[in-house]
C-alpha cells in the first residue's frame, strides 16, 4: 500500500482532509480525551461523575458533522464528545473537568455541564430528559423570530421513560417546530436494560405515535450516523417540523466511574467491542485502500498531542478565588 | 381609576405584549378559554395563537419549553394555572431556570416570567389549595414576588420581564376580585407611572406596637385585622413583604426594631415556613429590640379541607391574628 498517499495529512488543517479521515480524527479525539479522562479520574484530578461516552463516539461524530455551526444543540450529561466536536476547546472541556476557572463552564459545572453560547452549545444536562423541554423552546424562540435554525437535542434511550420526551415530542410535532431529537440508545438506562424498563422497546413507533418522522440507524457506523442525520436535518430545515433519529450504539464502560456493571455479562460488551466505531472505521477505510496504518497513527498521535496539551493546560489553570463564590447566581449589576 | 387585582394584572399584560415583540404569554387555556382567572381575556384575538400560545397540559414541557424560549432571545410569560400545577413543572424550574445560569458559569441567563395563582380559601379542597411560596423562595437563582395589592398587581411585571433572571410570580386566588384605587397614568410611556420596585418589602400600614409582616392573600386579612385592633387603641403596623425571594431583610429589621414585637402571618403550614425564615432573620438582626418573643399565625399543619368551616379553621384569619396581637401586647 502506498502509504504516502494516504497519510493522514497532519500538517494539513483538518477541513483539508478527506472527510472520512475528519471523521476518524474526531472519534480518536473523543476517545484518547476520555481514556485520559478515566486516568485522571483515578489520580483523583476530576471528580464527581464522570461519564465516559467510549464505545459511542460515531453518535455525536457523524451527528455534529451533520448539523450547520449555526444551529442549537442541547445535550446530556455524557456530552463530552459533542462539546469538544461542537467546537469547545479541548483546554477549557479539560479544566472544566478539573474544576478550573478557565473550564467552559468557569469551573462550576463539571463534566456533565459543559456549556458553550458562541457555539450554541446549552449545555450537558443530568436530568434525564431535562433537555427536551429546553430544546423545544429553542425552537419556538427561533421560530418566532424568524431565524431559520435547527435545534439538535441528544438525549439517551433512558428518556423515553420520562414524561419531558413525551410533552417534548408532542410540543414539538403540534407547533410543527425545527428540533431534531437524536436518541442514542445504548441499551442501558444506568443498570436497567430497556426491555426492563419500557414496553414498546421501539423507539420510533414511540415518536411516531406524535407524527414525527423517524429513522433508525446502526450507532456504531458513523457514516450511517452522518447520512441519516443529515437527510433528517434537511427535513427539518426544509419543513419546519421535528425529526426523530435513533442511534442504536453501546457504551463501552461502565455507566460512571462508581458503577461495578453488575447487571450486563461481559460477553455482551466484548460481542459490541467487536463492532467498535473506531476500529471498523477504520478497518473498512484500510480495506478500501483509503487509509493506511502509518496515517491512521499520526490521527492517533495527533489526538494524543491534544489531550497533552490540554492536561497541562488545565492542570497549569488558576483556581476560581473563593471569595467569588457567589457570583453566576443572578445577573450582577441590573436595576430592577 | 377604581380597578380590580385581575383588571390591573390584564393591563400589565397588555401593556407588556404591546411595547416588546418578545414578550408571549403561553399556558393552558390562556388563549380561547381567556385564561382560567379570565386575566387574558381577549388577548387571543388581538394578539394572535403565536402569541398568546394555549398549550396541552404538559406543565414540565411548556415551562421548560418557556425556558429554552428564554434562551433563544425571547420574553416569556409562562402562565402556570395554579401553584398547584407547577408541581408537575418543579424540575425546570428548579434544576433549569434557576440554574442553568450558574452551571454555564454566567453565560446563559433565563428573562423568564412564570406566573401562578395561589392559596386557598375557595372550598376546593387540598389539591387546588396549596401555598407553596417558600418551596420556590428556598431556591436561589429565581425572584419570588408575591404582589398584594392593586398597584403591585399593576406594576410588578414590567420589572420582572425586564429581570434577566427567572421570575416567579404569585397571584393569590383571593385577590383577583379585589379592588382599590390606582393613580391614572399621566406618562406616555406605557407603564412608566406604575413601574414598581421588586426588591423592597412596603409598610402598608404605620404603626408603633407590633409588626405585622404578611404577604399575599394574608394582607388584606392582616389589615383588617389591624383595622379592628386599631378601633380599641392597639396600634398595629403591617408590613407586605412582596419580595419573597431575595427577602429585605433591611425592611423587616427596621419595622421590628422599632416596634419591639413580630407577628408573621404565612399562609403556608408553620413546619418549614417562609414564616420561619422571616422569624429566623428578626431573631439574628433584632434579638436586642425584642420585647416579646416573635410569634407565627399559619395554616394549621392539614391538608386543606373542603367544609367551609373547616377550610376557615385551617387558614389564618383575621380574628386569629387579632387573638395573637392581643395575647402578646397582654391587652
Amino acid at each position: 500500500m502506498n502509504t504516502t498517499r494516504h497519510k493522514a495529512q497532519a500538517g494539513t488543517a483538518p477541513s483539508a482532509r478527506p472527510f472520512a479521515h475528519r471523521l476518524l480524527a474526531d472519534m480518536l479525539r473523543i476517545r484518547r480525551m476520555e481514556e485520559k479522562c478515566a486516568e485522571l479520574y483515578g489520580a483523583q484530578k476530576i471528580r464527581g461523575f464522570l461519564h465516559l461516552y467510549i464505545g459511542e463516539e460515531a453518535c455525536a461524530t457523524g451527528a455534529m458533522h451533520a448539523l450547520d455551526a449555526d444551529d442549537n444543540v442541547v445535550a446530556t450529561y455524557r456530552e463530552h464528545g459533542h462539546a469538544l466536536l461542537r467546537g469547545v476547546p479541548m483546554d477549557a472541556i479539560m479544566a472544566e473537568m478539573f474544576g478550573k476557572a478557565a473550564g467552559c463552564s468557569r469551573g462550576r459545572g463539571g463534566s456533565m455541564h459543559l456549556f458553550d453560547t458562541a457555539r450554541r452549545f446549552y449545555g450537558g444536562n443530568a436530568i434525564v430528559g431535562g433537555g427536551l423541554p429546553l430544546a423545544v423552546g429553542l425552537a419556538l424562540a427561533d421560530r418566532m423570530q424568524g431565524i431559520r435554525r435547527v435545534t439538535a437535542c441528544f438525549f439517551g434511550e433512558g428518556a423515553v421513560a420520562e414524561g419531558a420526551f413525551h410533552e417534548g415530542m408532542n410540543l414539538a410535532a403540534l407547533w410543527r417546530l425545527p428540533v431534531l431529537f437524536l436518541c442514542e440508545n445504548n441499551l442501558y438506562a444506568m443498570g436497567t436494560a430497556l426491555d426492563r424498563s419500557e414496553s414498546q422497546t421501539e423507539l420510533c413507533v414511540k415518536a411516531a405515535s406524535y407524527k414525527v418522522p423517524t429513522l433508525k440507524v446502526d450507532g456504531m457506523d458513523v457514516l450511517a450516523v452522518h447520512e441519516a442525520t443529515r437527510r433528517a436535518a434537511q427535513q427539518v430545515r426544509e419543513e419546519g417540523g421535528p425529526f426523530f433519529v435513533e442511534f442504536r450504539t453501546f457504551r463501552f464502560r461502565a455507566h460512571s466511574m462508581f458503577d461495578p456493571e453488575l447487571y450486563r455479562d461481559k460477553a455482551e460488551v466484548e460481542e459490541w467491542k467487536k463492532r467498535g466505531p473506531i476500529h471498523s472505521f477504520s478497518a473498512q477505510l484500510k480495506a478500501a485502500g483509503e487509509l493506511s496504518e502509518d496515517g491512521f497513527l499520526e490521527l492517533d498521535a495527533e489526538a494524543e498531542a491534544e489531550v497533552a496539551a490540554a492536561v497541562a493546560f488545565a492542570e497549569a489553570a488558576a483556581w476560581e478565588p473563593v471569595e467569588d463564590l457567589l457570583r453566576d447566581v443572578t445577573t450582577p449589576g441590573v436595576q430592577r | 381609576m377604581r380597578i380590580s387585582y385581575r383588571e390591573a394584572m390584564r393591563q400589565a399584560l397588555h401593556d407588556a405584549l404591546t411595547s416588546d415583540p418578545r414578550v408571549f404569554l403561553m399556558g393552558e387555556d390562556v388563549g380561547r378559554y381567556g385564561g382560567t382567572y379570565a386575566v387574558s381575556k381577549g388577548f387571543y384575538d388581538e394578539f394572535g395563537p403565536e402569541r398568546i400560545r394555549d398549550t396541552p397540559l404538559s406543565e414540565l414541557g411548556f415551562v421548560g419549553a418557556g425556558i429554552g424560549a428564554a434562551l433563544g432571545g425571547m420574553r416569556p410569560i409562562v402562565e402556570v394555572m395554579t401553584v398547584n400545577f407547577s408541581l408537575l413543572a418543579l424540575d425546570q424550574i428548579v434544576n433549569s431556570a434557576a440554574l442553568l445560569r450558574h452551571m454555564s458559569g454566567g453565560q446563559v441567563s433565563v428573562p423568564l416570567v412564570i406566573r401562578m395563582a395561589t392559596g386557598a380559601g375557595r372550598q376546593l379542597a387540598a389539591q387546588h389549595s396549596h401555598s407553596l411560596e417558600n418551596w420556590y423562595a428556598h431556591i436561589p437563582g429565581i425572584r419570588v414576588l408575591a404582589p398584594a395589592t392593586i398597584a403591585d398587581a399593576r406594576g410588578m411585571l414590567a420589572p420582572a420581564l425586564a429581570d434577566p433572571d427567572p421570575v416567579v410570580i404569585f397571584e393569590h386566588a383571593q385577590l383577583y376580585n379585589m379592588e382599590d384605587e390606582l393613580p391614572d397614568d399621566s406618562n406616555e410611556e406605557p407603564n412608566e407611572d406604575w413601574r414598581c420596585d421588586i426588591e423592597r418589602a412596603a409598610i402598608r400600614r404605620p404603626g408603633s406596637q407590633v409588626s405585622v409582616i404578611t404577604y399575599g392573600g394574608s394582607l388584606p386579612k392582616a389589615l383588617e385585622a389591624a383595622a379592628e385592633l386599631a378601633r380599641d387603641g392597639i396600634d398595629v403596623e403591617v408590613v407586605d413583604l412582596r419580595v419573597l425571594r431575595p427577602l429585605d431583610t433591611e425592611t423587616i429589621a427596621e419595622s421590628v426594631s422599632r416596634t419591639h414585637r413580630a407577628l408573621i402571618v404565612d399562609e403556608g403550614w408553620r413546619s418549614g415556613s417562609l414564616a420561619g425564615e422571616v422569624m429566623a432573620r428578626i431573631v439574628e438582626h433584632c434579638f436586642y429590640d425584642l420585647d416579646a418573643p416573635p410569634v407565627r399565625v399559619c395554616s394549621e399543619e392539614v391538608p386543606i379541607p373542603y367544609a367551609k368551616h373547616m377550610e376557615e379553621a385551617a387558614l389564618p384569619q383575621p380574628a386569629k391574628i387579632v387573638a395573637a396581637v392581643r395575647e402578646m401586647l397582654n391587652v
